[in-house]
């Protein structure tokens, strides 16, 4: 889409202010979330007004890891937005696909109806970092239920807890993480913070 | 003020080189690295202004990381005076105007080649190691084709096939550098040729570990934390290589060493490997065997003044 | 003697003085023009543009200049700066039927439509050292009449041979479909031959000839015909998305080789003749012959052939042709070495003195049995 059709519909949202050292900031903050799983990392995204259902840290993440050799999947609200989409591609270049099996990265801006992890590409054995990478936005570190996380990055173990989520969530990360190397990775992308989940991340699930 | 630096201050190369794009396609591999610690996350390396063999994997590594306010030290050998740490530090502080230090506990990034600095580093570092072969496998066989099945299918028989065969020969395991590890309980990693000295610093470490190898395009990573095992036997455990003696310049013990040689007539002396370890160490006073000797004086010294810059 | 061990900033610092003093040489004698260079240095031009993998003939100066004359080391310059340049895409293919050639020879038939065109070559002179050159001074040298590029219509041998179903066709391809780039992707294998061809490009000459060589001498014979070689000038045109057609960026000059190799043929299909390929930039026949044979080689699984030999290796051949991965890796061998090698050296001492003790006590053993035996 041309910067001529753009501005006829609505202004662009802007990118990074500084964009080599905005998306440092921002990719450090995912790099140590992944390398400790279940942490919160701080990012400042505060500058960015991405249209909704897009999130603010989620747009900082986009615009960090997303350019035209990640194939991009959004899940029902951000694909019916074609905000978005412009915003996504404007900034990003990056194409958007509709089937989650060829995405690099996941969008989902309504984890609790979100598609099964399965369906998005696990990778292979030999090829096991060919996989997805799944953004989940809009979490809450806060007010809910925590599992207890062990494993790779994690001293001896942390307790982490999320949502909104889908129901069996938990039961389906597990699932995920028992195929380890294979599997898909997670991201949490909070108000002003992130988390990450990592396939190395062994789960206990509380007693209930 | 030569070319190359008015070339940087004039903007003609971004910040730490990298195009933006070159530096979101590493950190990618770094993200997939750190998930699946110990694989070999193939990149699209690209050519950097020095030669592939020469740390450009580590160079590529650290230039996706660094940020403005990072804090870098660069090593080479164990220390940070040896011709290419002095010029890939200069690379970055040319191209990235970073603060750059020589004291290990300074630093925020630590850029190495064939060393692990003596003092524990800490969960606010990461280490960045250059990598000259990173398949482990690759001199059992050498085709990536074989190595990458093995992987798959952890199939790791054919390296405990040759420490055996090095037991049998020579009554112990004869790998005394790049000794193979098993990351996680599932990937078999080489963690570069630093001396298998180093090897226990790296299980558990508090800091995470980033390896980049240019030439062969790969990056790999083993996060905090993380379970880290130098293959071995039951009957035949794994144990590194001790010094007989202190540091001869600091004493210290415990410590790998370098040997020095003083004279031709057969004058040597053992001193820290790592540098700013030994310098500190001195600096508080400690006083190893040699410190006395001529010839190790004029040796502190040299370094001392390249030190102090 | 005390050996300093460790280098530092100054004695880097006044290496690369020493060294930009060396490369300028006598400053009696004049400094090499860049136009001196790409005029009367074509061929090293067109090596290092081939090698760097940068089509810039003025920067190729620039960089045999600064490198002294080192090709390998230019082409690593070359590269070096490459890769910071921004990509906008990929190109249409060149066509090279309609290049406008300079030379045209063909092995395969004595006359062909738009005739053979022998224009500068090396072949068929005397190597005999002209002193006449070294005699020459600006201004005195006599004019040499050259005819004009020849634009008359030039079918490719290759489609001669097609037409008569003499020739495997070329492979069909998606015209949508991705071309592989391994400055993109990293190499993965099996590669497939849009990658092999690249790399192959990009290769260096030294390697691809004395592997087109070792196939000639019995390492996986390929009966090579020189189908036809041209070199000219073709157009290069990138597909503008906002214009909605092709554009024309300028014009390279190239070799391109057709190898017409050894037939194949079943129950099934007829016997044709098969192709090996090779393009370069510039005047690199040697490169771009040794190129085609290679790619011949390299086909042995997709025409059902045996594979023995190391021309035909793919992951060999793919992995090693690189000059500046080789150059950095042999050369880094200069570098500091002294913590592996303390540990070797820690090692081998233990086990000289293993083995010098079990000597020791053999020797008590036999003095003692001897003693017993006595």
């Amino acid at each position: 889409m041309s910067a001529a059709q753009q501005t006829a519909a609505a202004p662009l949202a802007a990118g990074f202010q500084d964009p080599v050292h905005d998306a440092q900031g921002c990719f450090r903050a995912i790099m140590n979330a992944m390398a400790r799983p279940g942490t919160r990392q701080e990012i400042s995204a505060g500058n960015l007004k991405p249209p909704a259902p897009l999130t603010q840290v989620a747009a900082a993440i986009a615009l960090t890891l997303f350019d035209y050799d990640t194939p991009i999947w959004l899940d029902k609200p951000l694909m019916t937005s074609d905000a978005v989409k412009t915003f996504l591609r404007f900034h990003t270049g990056c194409p958007i696909v509709t089937e989650p099996v060829d995405a690099a990265f996941a969008l989902v801006s309504a984890p609790v109806s979100m598609i099964p992890l399965a369906s998005f590409n696990q990778g292979s054995a030999e090829y096991p970092d060919r996989s997805t990478t799944v953004i989940l936005t809009g979490q809450d570190f806060s007010s809910h239920p925590a599992v207890t996380f062990s494993g790779p990055g994690i001293k001896d173990t942390v307790s982490f807890g999320s949502g909104p989520i889908p129901p069996v969530f938990w039961d389906q990360v597990i699932a995920n993480n028992r195929q380890f190397p294979r599997g898909i990775d997670l991201v949490f992308a909070g108000q002003d913070a992130l988390a990450a989940l990592p396939r190395s991340t062994r789960i206990l699930k509380a007693e209930v | 003020m030569n070319d190359t630096a008015q070339i940087f201050e004039q903007g003609e190369y971004n910040f730490a080189y990298l195009d933006e794009q070159t530096k979101r396609m590493i950190r990618r591999a770094i993200l997939k690295g750190i998930a699946i610690p110990g694989y070999q996350v193939p990149f699209a390396s690209r050519e950097m202004p020095m030669p592939y063999g020469w740390g450009t994997g580590g160079v590529q590594v650290t230039a996706a990381i660094l940020g403005k306010d990072d804090c870098l030290k660069m090593i080479d050998q164990g220390s940070d005076d040896t011709t290419n740490a002095v010029s890939l530090r200069g690379f970055f502080e040319k191209t990235a105007g970073v603060r750059t230090t020589f004291e290990t506990s300074e630093a925020s990034v630590i850029q190495t080649r064939h060393r692990i600095p003596e003092k524990t580093l800490r969960e606010d570092q990461i280490i960045v190691f250059q990598v000259p072969i990173p398949e482990p496998l690759r001199f059992l066989e050498p085709r990536e084709t074989e190595t990458r099945k093995m992987h798959a299918l952890e199939d790791y028989g054919l390296m405990h096939v040759k420490l055996y065969e090095d037991i049998a020969k020579n009554g112990h395991i004869a790998t005394t550098y790049a000794y193979p590890v098993k990351v996680n309980d599932r990937y078999v990693m080489d963690p570069s040729p630093t001396p298998k000295f180093d090897n226990p610093k790296i299980d558990q470490m508090a800091a995470l570990q980033l390896y980049g190898a240019g030439r062969e395009k790969r990056i790999y990573a083993i996060p905090p934390y993380t379970k880290v095992k130098s293959l071995d036997f039951e009957d035949y455990p794994f144990e590194v290589q001790k010094f007989d003696k202190p540091c001869g310049l600091c004493g210290a013990e415990n410590v790998y060493l370098d040997e020095v040689i003083l004279d031709d007539k057969g004058g040597r002396m053992f001193v820290c490997s790592d540098s700013d370890y030994c310098e500190e160490r001195r600096a508080d006073g400690h006083l190893g065997p040699m410190a006395a000797d001529p010839a190790a004086h004029q040796f502190g010294a040299t370094q001392a003044e390249e030190t102090a810059r | 003697m005390y050996v300093a061990v460790k280098g530092g900033e100054k004695a880097i610092r006044n290496a690369h003085k020493l060294m930009a003093k060396r490369r300028r040489g006598d400053t009696s004698v004049p400094s090499l023009t860049l136009e001196q260079i790409a005029q009367q240095l074509s061929h090293a031009v067109a090596r290092v543009m081939g090698e760097g993998s940068l089509y810039d003939e003025m920067l190729a100066a620039l960089a045999i200049k600064q490198a002294r004359g080192d090709l390998i080391e230019a082409a690593f310059l070359m590269r070096a700066y490459r890769t910071t340049l921004p990509r906008f895409g990929y190109s249409q293919p060149v066509d090279t039927a309609k290049m406008l050639v300079e030379r045209r020879v063909s092995a395969t038939y004595k006359d062909l439509p738009g005739g053979q065109v022998l224009g500068p070559t090396f072949d068929y002179s005397h190597r005999l050292l002209d002193f006449a050159l070294a005699a020459e001074e600006d201004g005195l040298e006599k004019p040499v009449e050259t005819a004009s590029p020849e634009d008359a219509s030039m079918p490719r041998v290759t489609d001669l041979l097609g037409d008569e179903g003499l020739m495997e066709p070329d492979p069909v391809t998606d015209e949508d479909a991705p071309v592989g780039d391994l400055t993109r992707e990293p190499l993965s294998f099996p590669a497939d031959r849009d990658l092999r061809l690249q790399n192959l490009a990009r290769g260096d000459e030294g390697f691809l000839l004395a592997l087109a060589y070792s196939t000639q001498r019995g390492y996986g014979r390929t009966h090579p015909f020189a189908g036809e070689i041209r070199y000219g000038e073709v157009e290069v045109e990138f597909f503008a998305e906002e214009l909605g057609f092709a554009v024309t960026l300028g014009a390279i000059k190239v070799t391109e080789c057709q190898m017409v190799n050894q037939f194949k043929g079943s129950a099934k299909t007829a016997p044709t003749f098969t192709r090996g390929y090779g393009l370069v930039f510039g005047q690199v026949e040697r490169k771009a012959m040794s190129m085609a044979m290679v790619d011949r080689s390299m086909r042995w699984q997709e025409l059902g052939e045996e594979q023995s030999a190391p021309a035909q290796d793919v992951e060999f051949v793919l992995s090693h042709s690189d000059n500046i991965q080789a150059t950095g890796f042999v050369e880094h061998l200069k570098l500091p070495h002294y913590v592996d090698f303390q540990a070797e050296l820690d090692l081998v001492r233990r086990m000289r003195g293993e083995w010098f003790e079990k000597r020791r006590q053999e020797e008590e053993e036999g003095d003692t049995a001897r003693e017993a035996a006595e």
